[in-house]
């Protein structure tokens, strides 16, 4: 360590990013460093936890069975923890794939237009940024609403004659949730896109490749690190959201970040509540971990 | 085969929509015919449509109109990939994600050749192009000149019926290049496969082909053997790009059979021999290359005018000088250097004479 910070470069580059490493450090580091203390003691009566503290292992065997505590009674489900993770994964990789499948081709799309053309649809792709994320979900709750717009010409057309029940259920769900992070798959995936060099497309032609043959040879394992970029980035915050089950699911569809969010509030449980955190961030971490790497390991020997 | 011609361009026109709306002809009313086993090369300056022809041949643009037939069969709306034609990209188009082995084999895989054959068949190519063991590297472990090879090897593999070449030497060093150039040559005449190959450098295009077309501005102006195009160019513009010219321009006096009396005023009469008919006062250029002239050596039956040498300049093989007749005519002659030991024939300000037997100069209307 010593020996490393005797090169004067190395000086000068710790003086670059020393600022940021103190960032992550007290802002990041240090409050992953306080709930894992949380999830390791039991909880106060009235939130936060016993003082002087006494330590347990209860919460995390809570959540891996959910009859292991003295509320459960009869007809208790052990798996119930487990399986709203399950569901908050399962909803987590349909909005991923959702999002991937619409922003690929809209990415091509834009990448394909004249530079000026280009930037301006960009900056259509951003504009939701500069609304506020709660704001915007609520809108698109009006938009889904039994009298709600969607409903409202759908029975204008005369298309149907009763409203459909598009809000408090899973799909409604699934819709805002893609609706907000659609641009956060199309910003890594256009950069691939853009820097995709279309010779490459023709030369497959020219060498016997059907349009569909050359995308699945060529421009998809060249553009693979932007996918799995946009992957990460919607993947990861939509398992643990809570803020569009909470609006979109009106409480009827239950995901990790929704119960997450319980124990800090109505439920009183911090610990369980800091467990069930670590225990996302650990799963989910080593998940796309095995993915990242086994998915570009290919495309990163070639760049 | 259907047909003696490889491939065959009738009348063919493409237009592109330009950025301020306006259509542009990059080829406009092309025809030709290239033979079956040619090394064949589409000759011009940047722009002047020898990329567009090369890349509807290929099938990467289509033709607003006019027919491409290959071996007389008409692929003018058919799919690139479809297409029994392979080419050579400029900046070689190597798969950048897959290793040279995968390159190669590409064309093979999509029609389907067993992974074993198509094994067996890399390694030859890769003989062929002289990288043996290269298989597992990826492109851009490769120098330019490799890439080159290996660009080459991914598509003659596939034995196409044509080999389409977009200046594929232009990225690579001169020395390097002059290799190639004569490494293609051989390859083409070993395999036996048409080549169609597009370059702006008339050099390279001379010594390769067995036929030349030279293209400006969408149009062919000429086609023909490379001596054809040299010794008897067909218009101004040919004569200016391939080699170097000095035009006379001047007026038709008199005709005798095939003696043409051509006045270049203030700078004297010339005699220039013809077949072709001109009618008298008709205004022509006297075109003749600079190593055609001689430096007083007056020849009999020819042309001898006076002039004062304006600029003498040393390259190594020959001398350059440049000589202005009475009128606004100046002319470059060419002398080999071939005493040991240099020796100017004039120096600049002297009176000399400028002379050309009648048959080495071409008159030019157009």
């Amino acid at each position: 360590m010593l020996k490393y910070f005797r090169g004067k470069k190395n000086l000068q580059l710790f003086g670059l990013i020393g600022p940021g490493a103190l960032w992550m450090l007290i802002l990041f580091n240090l409050p992953i460093l306080i709930v894992l203390f949380i999830s390791l003691v039991e909880r106060g009566r009235a939130g936060g936890v016993k003082l002087p503290p006494v330590y347990t292992l209860e919460n995390y065997t809570q959540f891996f069975n959910a009859c292991a505590t003295e509320f459960s009674g009869p007809g208790c489900d052990p798996l119930l923890y487990i399986g709203i993770f399950g569901n908050s994964v399962r909803i987590g990789l349909i909005v991923t794939l959702w999002c991937i499948l619409l922003g690929y081709p809209l990415s091509y799309f834009i990448a394909k237009q004249k530079p000026l053309w280009r930037d301006a649809l960009m900056i259509l792709v951003i504009i939701p940024f500069w609304t506020n994320f709660l704001v915007r979900t609520y809108a698109l709750k009006q938009v889904l609403a039994t009298e709600g717009l969607f409903n409202s010409f759908l029975m204008s057309l005369g298309l149907i004659n009763q409203p459909l029940d598009l809000l408090f259920n899973e799909f409604a769900v699934v819709v805002g949730l893609i609706y907000g992070y659609l641009p956060f798959a199309i910003l890594p995936m256009y950069a691939s896109i853009e820097k995709f060099d279309h010779t490459l497309m023709e030369a497959a032609a020219d060498l016997g490749a059907p349009p569909w043959r050359s995308f699945l040879r060529v421009m998809l394992p060249m553009t693979m690190p932007g996918v799995v970029a946009a992957l990460v980035l919607v993947f990861v915050p939509v398992v643990g959201a809570f803020i569009t089950p909470d609006i979109m699911g009106g409480g009827k569809v239950e995901m990790i970040g929704t119960l997450i969010n319980r124990q800090f509030g109505v439920a009183r449980n911090w610990p369980f509540g800091s467990a069930m955190s670590l225990i996302l961030m650990v799963l989910v971490l080593v998940g796309v971990i095995y993915y990242f790497r086994s998915s570009t390991e290919e495309t990163r020997r070639a760049m | 085969m259907a047909s003696e011609f490889a491939v065959e361009m009738q009348d063919v026109v493409k237009q592109f929509i330009t950025p301020e709306g306006g259509i542009l002809a990059a080829v406009n009313h092309v025809t030709m015919q290239i033979k079956d086993g040619e090394f064949f090369s589409l000759l011009g300056p940047s722009g002047c449509g020898k990329t567009t022809s090369l890349r509807m041949i290929a099938g990467f643009e289509l033709p607003t109109s006019g027919k491409i037939l290959i071996h007389g069969k008409d692929v003018s709306q058919v799919s690139a990939f479809q297409r029994p034609v392979n080419t050579v990209f400029q900046q070689y188009a190597l798969f950048p994600h897959m290793t040279v082995e995968q390159n190669i084999g590409f064309g093979l895989e999509m029609k389907g050749v067993p992974r074993a054959e198509r094994s067996k068949r890399v390694s030859e190519a890769l003989e062929m192009v002289r990288l043996p063991g290269m298989e597992m590297r990826r492109p851009k472990q490769l120098s330019g000149g490799q890439q080159q090879r290996i660009a080459l090897a991914r598509a003659l593999i596939n034995k196409p019926e044509v080999l389409l070449l977009d200046e594929p030497l232009g990225a690579l060093d001169l020395k390097l290049r002059k290799e190639m150039q004569l490494e293609l040559k051989t390859l083409q005449r070993e395999v036996g496969i048409t080549f169609i190959y597009v370059t702006h450098d008339q050099e390279e295009a001379l010594t390769m082909s067995d036929r030349i077309a030279v293209m400006s501005k969408g149009v062919a102006l000429q086609i023909g053997l490379p001596e054809e195009i040299y010794e008897r160019p067909a218009t101004k513009f040919v004569a200016d790009f391939i080699g170097e010219t000095n035009f006379l321009d001047g007026v038709v006096r008199a005709q005798n059979g095939t003696i043409v009396e051509i006045d270049l005023p203030s700078s004297g009469m010339v005699q220039v021999e013809s077949s072709r008919k001109f009618t008298n006062g008709q205004q022509v250029s006297v075109a003749v290359r600079p190593e055609k002239l001689t430096l007083n050596k007056t020849v009999t039956d020819g042309n001898n005018l006076k002039g004062r040498v304006e600029e003498v300049i040393y390259i190594g093989t020959d001398t350059h000088y440049g000589v202005r007749f009475g009128g606004s005519h100046k002319v470059r002659v060419r002398e080999q250097n071939v005493t040991q030991g240099h020796k100017e024939l004039a120096k600049t300000g002297d009176e000399v004479t400028v002379s050309f037997t009648r048959t080495s100069p071409r008159i030019l209307t157009e």
